[in-house]
């Protein structure tokens, strides 16, 4: 299972990677979207790969910790998401901005000499 | 010596004064303009005056070992968030209140009034920028650093026209990506030690092995991408120059300390965790801050002299001075952090002092450019702003002169000024290192660079002044404003206050840089902190309660 998943997220940040260095702004921001849940899936991944354990219960006793999954990747990817996505949707509103002024979806704000 | 109880609560203050102002100000609109001012000023210097006191606290005998310890809802370190307020901490929030105090009074005149939510965006600005200087977890890092660069997106395009647009667009772009960085190398950090907490890291970096390591050293690696992008290290800091000339003036004095941000969470972290004590580790990447930070330094002189625009040159002024921060972190020499820090005081203050005054400059070949007739109509704003009319301050010309030979004595590095103490300072440093030791060549290499960065400085500065002021054909003094000519003045007086206080600053910064390459001290500090006992969380520690 470990090798799908690091080949899935390989593909998703390679692919955001290859967008994010495209000239268009509507590329940039895929790319950005993209490298975003790479790296989410990432973070969520680095408490180890478990299969129907719980991140927390509440129960008696002491808990057992080999039969819980690490409840704290699972507590930062939710900050990273919410992070994430707000900070694109923040971009977004720049790039249409960008788009208004300037008249085109270029990176740079003007058409290179194509 | 025990403390009342509310003064452990002032290293929060930092973080939670200016969120909470932010906060408040967001529902009043722009008609409320003068009480929305008055509210971030008294924010401003609420937290100077808390700075100065953690400042006081933690050279004083308040806190064993100088050390403050604040465990955020009372969850004993490294379980919960430790805040930690040290030398090197409280000396940073007190630039940063020096810096924000100026921006804010420079942008009374007009500023803050062409946009909306300058003066929430502000606050938030401060509450990331504080809370990246306090915090002891890596993850609460990250997050500081997304109040801080969400902010800067918002002031860097306050006063939208298209050329801050381009400039954001780009800086945005870059920051997300280098905060997907960020997020990977804490990841990694996590998988490889189990802990996101600074000292408890520190604790187990020494005891890992094999693969551990490896993956350790690529996420701290990964990690220091992120700040190195923002500290604007060659070939990562293609974005400052165009993001600082686009900026509005004060934005552009506060964009000044985040490229110093950066610069401190290596400092910090590398000092802590790669130490000579790290085991394995040990030494890692410190050669790659060096080379790293002698590339920058060339890039940075190289773009000086390259640069037309004022705003591209104080650019490339602050690409230098994050470059030689980088190298002596790299150098990893107490004294040479000592003089370092010295350095990072003058010419943050020096960089703003003149991203100020490029302003106040242009208006002498430009006199209406003054005018923001534009902007305003875009926003339809309905208060016009105060017109630059009534009496400026006599003698504009002169003052103006004067400041900008002050910035360029500064930024260059000559007498009698700070930069040069700076520079005499990690000159001196870099030849008597060690009883024994001999000057290494990366020695006259570093110090060769420094001095070809200062004459590349000082002709940039020169070829400028001299076409300004000296070889422009009608010179029209322009009016300027006290609130303009102040923050200016202050920021100057300060950096002459910095000479003339040389010897206790350089006192106050060794001992803070011996506290850095103790890092045992500081581990035992933060991972012993007692809980505040018989409250929610406090129970659930297994720490041994410590007599206060």
């Amino acid at each position: 299972m470990e090798i799908v998943i690091a080949v899935a997220i390989g593909v998703l940040f390679g692919s955001g990677l290859w967008l994010v260095l495209r000239p268009r702004t509507f590329q940039l921001i895929t790319g950005l979207l993209l490298m975003s849940y790479a790296v989410n899936l990432f973070i969520f991944i680095m408490g180890r790969l478990w299969v129907d354990a719980p991140p927390l219960t509440l129960g008696d006793g002491p808990p057992d910790p080999s039969a819980y999954a690490d409840p704290l990747p699972q507590a930062l990817v939710l900050t990273a998401i919410v992070i994430g996505f707000a900070t694109t949707a923040l971009y977004l509103v720049v790039m249409i901005g960008s788009r208004g002024l300037t008249g085109t979806d270029h990176v740079d704000g003007e058409e290179g000499d194509e | 010596m025990s403390l009342p109880s509310w003064m452990q609560h002032l290293i929060l203050v930092p973080v939670l004064l200016p969120l909470l102002c932010g906060a408040l100000l967001l529902p009043l609109n722009e008609s409320h303009h003068r009480l929305k001012y008055g509210v971030n000023f008294a924010s401003v210097l609420g937290l100077l005056a808390t700075a100065l006191v953690l400042m006081g606290m933690a050279d004083g005998e308040q806190w064993p070992t100088g050390i403050g310890v604040y465990l955020a809802a009372n969850w004993a370190a490294p379980f919960g968030i430790a805040l930690v307020a040290d030398r090197l901490a409280a000396l940073m929030l007190l630039l940063a209140a020096v810096l924000a105090l100026a921006a804010l009074v420079y942008s009374a005149q007009r500023w803050s009034r062409v946009g909306v939510h300058f003066h929430s965006l502000f606050q938030f600005l401060l509450m990331g920028v504080n809370g990246a200087f306090l915090t002891h977890d890596l993850f609460n890092l990250f997050v500081f650093f997304e109040v801080m660069l969400a902010a800067s997106y918002g002031l860097l395009l306050h006063g939208y026209n298209t050329t801050r647009i381009r400039a954001g667009l780009q800086y945005i772009a870059v920051n997300l990506a280098a905060s997907l960085f960020f997020l990977i190398g804490t990841a990694l950090i996590y998988a490889s030690t189990g802990t996101l907490n600074m000292a408890d890291l520190a604790v187990r970096v020494p005891a890992l092995t094999g693969t551990d390591v490896v993956l350790l050293e690529v996420g701290v690696a990964v990690l220091a991408i992120a700040f190195l992008v923002k500290s604007a290290m060659w070939p990562l800091g293609f974005w400052l120059p165009t993001t600082y000339a686009a900026a509005s003036p004060p934005v552009a004095a506060m964009l000044v300390l985040m490229t110093k941000v950066g610069a401190y969470a290596i400092l910090r972290l590398w000092l802590l965790l790669f130490s000579d004590e790290a085991g394995a580790a040990a030494g890692f990447g410190y050669e790659a801050l060096l080379w790293g930070g002698m590339a920058t330094i060339l890039f940075g002189a190289a773009g000086l002299l390259a640069s037309e625009v004022p705003g591209r040159l104080a650019g490339y002024g602050a690409i230098v001075s994050s470059g030689t921060l980088l190298a002596v972190v790299g150098y990893g020499q107490p004294a040479l952090v000592t003089a370092g820090l010295y350095y990072l005081l003058g010419s943050t203050m020096a960089m703003a002092a003149f991203m100020l005054l490029i302003e106040l400059i242009e208006r002498i070949r430009s006199p209406g450019a003054a005018l923001l007739a534009v902007t305003m109509e875009a926003f339809a704003i309905e208060e016009k702003p105060d017109e630059p009319v009534g009496v400026g301050i006599p003698g504009a010309l002169a003052f103006l002169g004067l400041a900008f030979a002050g910035c360029a004595l500064i930024i260059a590095g000559l007498p009698p000024l700070s930069g040069f103490v700076a520079k005499f300072g990690l000159f001196h440093a870099l030849l008597n290192w060690g009883p024994d030791a001999a000057v290494t060549p990366y020695s006259w290499a570093l110090m060769g660079l420094i001095l070809f960065s200062g004459l590349a400085a000082i002709i940039a500065l020169m070829r400028f002044g001299v076409r300004t002021f000296w070889a422009a054909g009608a010179v029209m003094p322009p009016r300027l404003q006290p609130t303009e000519v102040l923050p200016v003045g202050l920021l100057l007086l300060l950096c002459v206050g910095l000479t003339v206080a040389a010897g206790p600053v350089f006192g106050y910064l060794e001992r803070t840089s011996a506290d850095l390459h103790r890092p045992g001290q500081y581990i035992d500090s933060v991972l012993s902190a007692p809980v505040v006992p018989g409250v929610a969380g406090g129970r659930a520690a297994n720490v041994p309660e410590v007599g206060q």
